[in-house]
C-alpha cells in the first residue's frame, strides 16, 4: 500500500471526529487482547489471521484483529445505555493469503447499543457511512442474515437439524453439505451406515480412553439414530433456501422477490418485515432504496458475525481492494459475551488507509 | 560459484537420498569424519553438498541459501507461507512415505469422518465448556485442513512429541500427526479417520526460486537436472 502512516493516522482522527459531531463518545481499548476471548468466539481458525503472543503470568495474548470485542466488554462491563461510542486505531492482521495487504492498519468505528427501534439504529449507522464516504464514489451493498436465519428457522426438518445448519450459517461449503445430507441429495457416508447397522456398536469398541466418556459416545449414537429416523427435507425446501440465498437486487426488488418465495415459507414474514421497515427508515434518511444493492448472502464471512443487518463499501475500479468499510448488527455477540445480559448493537468500520488510497 | 544441494544430515533419509542420486551416476558422500558435516559430490561438475536437518531445507531453500533441496512435502507446506511461490517440485523420490492424519480413540465408533469429529467436537464443548483439543505440531496444515472440513468448536494444542499418548493422558481428545504404519496408533487405541489424509508426504527434491544463479550456475544446473531426469 502507498500510503504512509501519518496520513493514515491523520484520516482515522478526521474520521473519528466526524463520527464524534455526530454524537458518539470517543474511547480507545488495549492493544493486547485475552486471546482466549478471541478464540472462544471465532474458533481456531482466527489464528491464521491475527498475532498470537505468549505473556509469561498472563498466558496467551492477542494484538486485537479488530475492535468490536473489546468495545462490546467495555460496554457490559460500565456503559451507559444507550450509548453511541467512536473509536480510531491500529489493528493487526496476518496476510498468509495475501502478503501484499498490510498487517498492520487503522480503523475508525461508530458503534450504536440502543434499545430502541432496530430498523432505525440500522439506517442511523448506514446512512452515517454513506455520507461520510459519499466524495469517494463507492458502491454500497446491503444484506440481511437475519432472513436466512428466519428461513432456516422455517424448514420443515427437526429442531437438531435446523440448529446444525444455524450453526453454519458463517460457514456456507459446510451449510451446503448438511443441506445435502438431509435432503438425501448425498448419501449416509458408508461408516455411519454400517454402525447404524448394529445392534451394539459400543460392543467391540475396546477400551474407552479420554475426556470423552462411553455416554458421550453413546448419547451421539442415539442422536444418530433420531436423525437417520428423519424424513428426508424435501427438494422443494432445499430450493427456497437456494431462492433466498440467490436474491441479488435492487432492495425494492429483492423486498418483492423475497415477499414472493414467502407464500411458500411464511417464517420469511417477520424478517421480511424487519427489512421493509429499514428501508422506510433508510428512505427517510434520504437514502435510494431503489438504486441500493441487496445480497441476501451478504455478511456470510466467518470473522464477522453479523446476524442482522450487514453492509460494506466497494471501490469498484479497485477489485484489489478490501471494502473501504464494512458494518453490521450483531445482537447475538453481545449475548455470547454478556455472561446473562445482552443489549442489541449494530455498528461499523472505515479503513482509512484504503479511503487515501482510494482517493488517490 | 557453485550449485549448493542441501540433503539431511544422518539416517536413512540421508543414505536413501545417497542412493537415489547414486543410481543417477551422482555419487554423494560425507567426507572426513562421522562427526563432520561435510560432503562431496562427484560424476557432476560444479555442485557442492550441504548436510542440513531436514527441518531446516525448507527454509533454506526459501532464503536462496542452497539451490536445491531434498526434504519432505509436509515440512515444506507447513513451514512455507504460499510455499508453490518460494520452490518448485522437482522430483518425488519415492521414499520417506508419510501421511499426516487426524486419529481418534478407536472407541468412538459414532467418529468416522470429518462431518462426525464436528458434531462430537460441538457436543463436547456443550458438555465440557471447552472446545475438543487435537494435538498436533503440524498447526497450519491441520487447520487449513479442518477449516475446509467446515470442522468448528477444536482448539489445536502444541505437541512436538509422543504425539499419540496426549488422550490417555487427558491433555487431548484427538491428535493430527504423521504416521507411516499405524501400529503406534493402534498400540495407543486410537484410529485413523475415514478421510483423505491432511498431506501424503514423501521425500522429495525441491527448487529454490529465490537463489541466485550466475550463467555458471546454470549451465551446472542444466547438467545436473539432464543426469537426474528432472
Amino acid at each position: 500500500m502507498g500510503v504512509n502512516f501519518a496520513a493514515e493516522k491523520a484520516e482515522a482522527e478526521r474520521l473519528r471526529a466526524v463520527f464524534a459531531e455526530a454524537g458518539a463518545q470517543p474511547l480507545d481499548c488495549a492493544i493486547m487482547q485475552s486471546a482466549e476471548t478471541l478464540l472462544d468466539l471465532y474458533g481456531e481458525d482466527i489464528r491464521a489471521r491475527a498475532y498470537v503472543t505468549h505473556d509469561p503470568s498472563r498466558g496467551e495474548m492477542m494484538l486485537r484483529p479488530d475492535f468490536t470485542v473489546p468495545v462490546v466488554e467495555m460496554h457490559m462491563s460500565h456503559g451507559a445505555d444507550p450509548a453511541r461510542y467512536t473509536y480510531a486505531g491500529e489493528v493487526f492482521r496476518r496476510q498468509e493469503e495475501h502478503p501484499e495487504r498490510p498487517s498492520e492498519y487503522y480503523q475508525v468505528g461508530y458503534e450504536v447499543f440502543d434499545r430502541g427501534d432496530q430498523a432505525v439504529l440500522d439506517a442511523e449507522v448506514f446512512a452515517l457511512f454513506a455520507e461520510v464516504l459519499k466524495p469517494h464514489a463507492l458502491r454500497p451493498v446491503t444484506g440481511d442474515i437475519g432472513i436466512l436465519t428466519a428461513a432456516v428457522a422455517g424448514l420443515q426438518t427437526s429442531q437438531k437439524r435446523r440448529d446444525a445448519l444455524l450453526r453454519h450459517i458463517w460457514r456456507p461449503r459446510r451449510f451446503r453439505a448438511l443441506l445435502d445430507r438431509y435432503s438425501g441429495k448425498t448419501p449416509v457416508p458408508a461408516t455411519r451406515a454400517a454402525m447404524l447397522a448394529q445392534a451394539d456398536p459400543m460392543a467391540k469398541a475396546g477400551p474407552v480412553i479420554g475426556m470423552r466418556s462411553e455416554r458421550e459416545i453413546e448419547a451421539r449414537i442415539a442422536a444418530l439414530r433420531a436423525d437417520a429416523a428423519e424424513p428426508a427435507l424435501p427438494r422443494g425446501q432445499v430450493e427456497l433456501i437456494d431462492a433466498v440465498l440467490a436474491v441479488r437486487e435492487t432492495c425494492s426488488f429483492a423486498l418483492e422477490h423475497l415477499r414472493d418465495i414467502a407464500v411458500d415459507m411464511p417464517a420469511l414474514l417477520p424478517a421480511l418485515e424487519t427489512f421493509e421497515r429499514r428501508c422506510d427508515a433508510l428512505s427517510a434518511r434520504g437514502i435510494d432504496v431503489a438504486e441500493l444493492d441487496f445480497e441476501a448472502s451478504y455478511g456470510r464471512s466467518s470473522m464477522e458475525y453479523y446476524d442482522g443487518f450487514a453492509f460494506g463499501f466497494v471501490c469498484e475500479s479497485r477489485p484489489d481492494l478490501p471494502p473501504i468499510a464494512t458494518g453490521g448488527r450483531y445482537d447475538a455477540l453481545t449475548r455470547r459475551l454478556g455472561g446473562g445480559q445482552e443489549i442489541p448493537a449494530v455498528g461499523g468500520v472505515i479503513r482509512p488507509g484504503i479511503l487515501l488510497e482510494v482517493a488517490r | 560459484m557453485t550449485i549448493k544441494l542441501g540433503v539431511p544430515s544422518k539416517g536413512r533419509l540421508m543414505e536413501k537420498t545417497f542412493d537415489w542420486f547414486g543410481a543417477r551416476g551422482v555419487k554423494l558422500s560425507r567426507s572426513g569424519s562421522d562427526r563432520e558435516y561435510a560432503g562431496a559430490v562427484e560424476g557432476v561438475e560444479d555442485v557442492s553438498l550441504v548436510l542440513l536437518s531436514a527441518g531446516e531445507i525448507p527454509r533454506e531453500l526459501a532464503a536462496g541459501r542452497i539451490h536445491l533441496g531434498v526434504t519432505g512435502t509436509d515440512l515444506v507446506r507447513e513451514k512455507l507461507v504460499q510455499w508453490d511461490q518460494k520452490v518448485e517440485q522437482l522430483a518425488e523420490l519415492g521414499f520417506g512415505q508419510a501421511d499426516l492424519i487426524v486419529a481418534v480413540p478407536a472407541a468412538w465408533v459414532d467418529v468416522d469422518t470429518l462431518d462426525d469429529l464436528d458434531g462430537a467436537a460441538a457436543a463436547f464443548r456443550a458438555r465440557h465448556g471447552f472446545r475438543m483439543r487435537i494435538a498436533t505440531k503440524y498447526h497450519r496444515l491441520v487447520r487449513d485442513y479442518l477449516r475446509m472440513g467446515g470442522v468448528a468448536d477444536y482448539q489445536l494444542v502444541d505437541s512436538q512429541g509422543a504425539t499419540e499418548g496426549t488422550v490417555k493422558n487427558l491433555t487431548a481428545e484427538a491428535i493430527a500427526d504423521i504416521t507411516s504404519t499405524g501400529e503406534t496408533l493402534r498400540a495407543n487405541h486410537l484410529k485413523v479417520l475415514a478421510e483423505e489424509p491432511v498431506l501424503r508426504s514423501q521425500a522429495t527434491l525441491f527448487r529454490s526460486r529465490a537463489a541466485k544463479l550466475t550463467e555458471a550456475d546454470r549451465e551446472a544446473m542444466r547438467g545436473l537436472s539432464e543426469m537426474l531426469g528432472v
